[in-house]
């Protein structure tokens, strides 16, 4: 069985049935991209991944887990927060905190599920006393911020903002924002991350620099789920590209394979439109 | 009149205002200790998904914002004496501090609102993907940008108020402008109640140096 596995997903807004039974599967360190015209419900795929929208049927298992299937659809927002840490996502938008620096930006989400750790580690402390456990607490609290602090900035270095580190999102440029974005979502360290047309916002010259980083992610194994309109990158960056086209997957396979030797109309006359844009 | 029994009188008068004075900075801060809490739980209710709860809070805040503040004094100081027989009613300083106190919530909760709608949906789900709580998505990541964004109406608002103080009077709360009237019906004066003008500006004007130093120190983000 496959890393993640997603079977039959479909889901609809009122009547308009955006994903009409989605069959994906991701191998553990493969990175997927995801292509298609605008419409075709790659964004939906992406967030109902994510736990952002609760898909209306299928099954989705992460790693032989069920995270889910029919049974699963009105869990408590408790259990759905958990499942949401196993994915990363990157929006297109960046959705940075505006009012934190760029490390805080990255530092926030595990300094706040510290919290949570530092409860489950007090309920494991038993038999001691009160002094000994505050103790035990201060040090696996302080152990653990150093951790956080060491990762965020192992990450500045990979994003290549060491030097940004205090600045805030709105003294960034937009191929910056998105770098601090990927870091901030692998500060969790997410099995899989998602991108969503991570340079569609940007200007022209600095795309480079977000795929660049992407790229050094696949060299380090990172899990990938990459929904993007750069034919160039993705055939680069893939081992495996999903074309989808009105909420369906039509074609699926190696680049090579989906790029240069399309079977269906549908995608050789997306194709066209794609390259006939790069040519203008 | 000589020199210098003027300037005692002055003084004199100087010193009795600000104890009215007082009195008026009192309706102004406990008004704002009750309202600026309280136009948060009534934000937060009007954009409830329960639907009776929206509703109820809506219609209060249309009341509220539909009615003069004068009226609404009158009505919670005389009602329950009215209601349920007299001398039954409420002090006049409770009455103040509770008719301000809902009256300036409903205004907040107003400003609060657009300011919580302001923000995008991809701030929530920024955070929702990274594994954070309703409530700390709230807190760690909307409050701020929301403050920031309704600094400006909120200062306007909190300036209107100093200025409205002064309609406690009609429901016998003594306060800047009754101290001020005391000279007329007492000695003829009527320089004091000019003079009254002089306190409510310079705390405006202390007002508005603080909103523009707390919006200069929100600068370094922009939302
Ligand atoms: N929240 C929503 N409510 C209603 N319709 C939606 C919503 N989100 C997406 N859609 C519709 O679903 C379809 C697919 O959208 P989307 O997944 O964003 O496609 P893509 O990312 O491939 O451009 C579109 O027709 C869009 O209008
Ligand atoms: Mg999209």
């Amino acid at each position: 069985m496959a890393y993640l596995d997603i079977k039959n997903f479909t889901k609809s807004f009122d009547k308009t049935e955006v994903l009409k039974g989605i069959d994906l599967s991701v191998e553990k360190g493969e990175v997927v991209s995801i292509i298609g015209s605008s419409g075709s419900g790659k964004t939906t795929l992406l967030r109902c991944i994510n736990f952002l929208e609760m898909a209306d049927g299928g099954e989705m298992l992460l790693d032989g887990e069920v995270l889910f299937n029919e049974q699963t659809k009105n869990e408590k927002d408790e259990v759905l927060r958990k499942k949401r840490l196993n994915f990363g996502l990157v929006f297109q938008s960046f959705n940075l905190f505006p009012q934190y620096s760029v490390y805080k930006n990255i530092t926030l989400a595990p300094t706040v599920l510290l919290k949570d750790k530092i409860k489950k580690y007090k309920k494991s402390l038993n038999g001691i006393s009160f002094k000994e456990k505050r103790e035990k607490v201060k040090l696996f609290k302080e152990t653990e911020l150093k951790l956080i602090d060491e990762k965020c900035l192992a990450l500045l270095e990979t994003i290549g903002l060491t030097e940004k580190k205090d600045a805030y999102p709105c003294e960034l440029s937009g191929g910056q924002c998105q770098r601090v974005a990927i870091a901030r979502a692998l500060a969790l360290e997410p099995k899989i991350l998602c991108f969503d047309e991570p340079t569609s916002a940007l200007d022209p010259e600095l795309t480079g620099e977000v795929l660049k980083v992407i790229k050094e992610l696949k060299n380090k194994d990172r899990t990938m789920i990459i929904v993007t309109h750069e034919m160039g990158f993705a055939k680069n960056v893939s081992d495996k590209i999903v074309f989808m086209a009105d909420g369906v997957i039509e074609e699926i396979g190696s680049p090579k394979k989906v790029l240069e030797n399309p079977k269906s109309e549908k995608l050789k006359h997306f194709l066209q439109s794609v390259t006939n844009k790069d040519g203008e | 009149m000589n020199y210098l029994l003027l300037s005692s009188q002055f003084l004199t008068i100087s010193l009795d205002l600000l104890v009215g004075f007082v009195e008026t900075l009192k309706i102004f801060f406990v008004t704002l200790l009750i309202s600026l809490p309280l136009g948060l739980l009534i934000a937060f209710g009007s954009m409830s998904k329960l639907k009776p709860l929206k509703w109820f809070c809506n219609t209060f805040v249309w009341i509220i914002r539909g009615t003069p503040l004068m009226l609404q004094l009158i009505i919670v100081y005389y009602g329950p004496g009215l209601i349920f027989g007299v001398g039954k009613g409420l002090s006049a300083y409770l009455s103040t501090f509770i008719t301000f106190g809902i009256n300036y919530a409903c205004y907040f909760s107003e400003i609060y609102r657009g300011g919580i709608e302001s923000i995008s949906k991809g701030q929530y789900e920024a955070g929702k993907v990274l594994g954070l709580t309703k409530g700390q998505i709230f807190f760690k990541v909307i409050l701020m940008q929301v403050v920031k964004r309704i600094i400006p109406p909120m200062s306007n608002e909190i300036i209107t108020l100093v200025k409205d103080t002064s309609l406690a009077r009609i429901i016998t709360f003594y306060e800047l402008i009754f101290f001020a009237q005391r000279y007329i019906k007492d000695g003829g004066l009527l320089w004091p109640l000019f003079y009254t003008a002089v306190y409510y500006l310079v705390f405006t004007a202390l007002l508005t140096l603080l909103f523009r130093f707390i919006e200069k120190k929100l600068s370094y983000y922009k939302v």
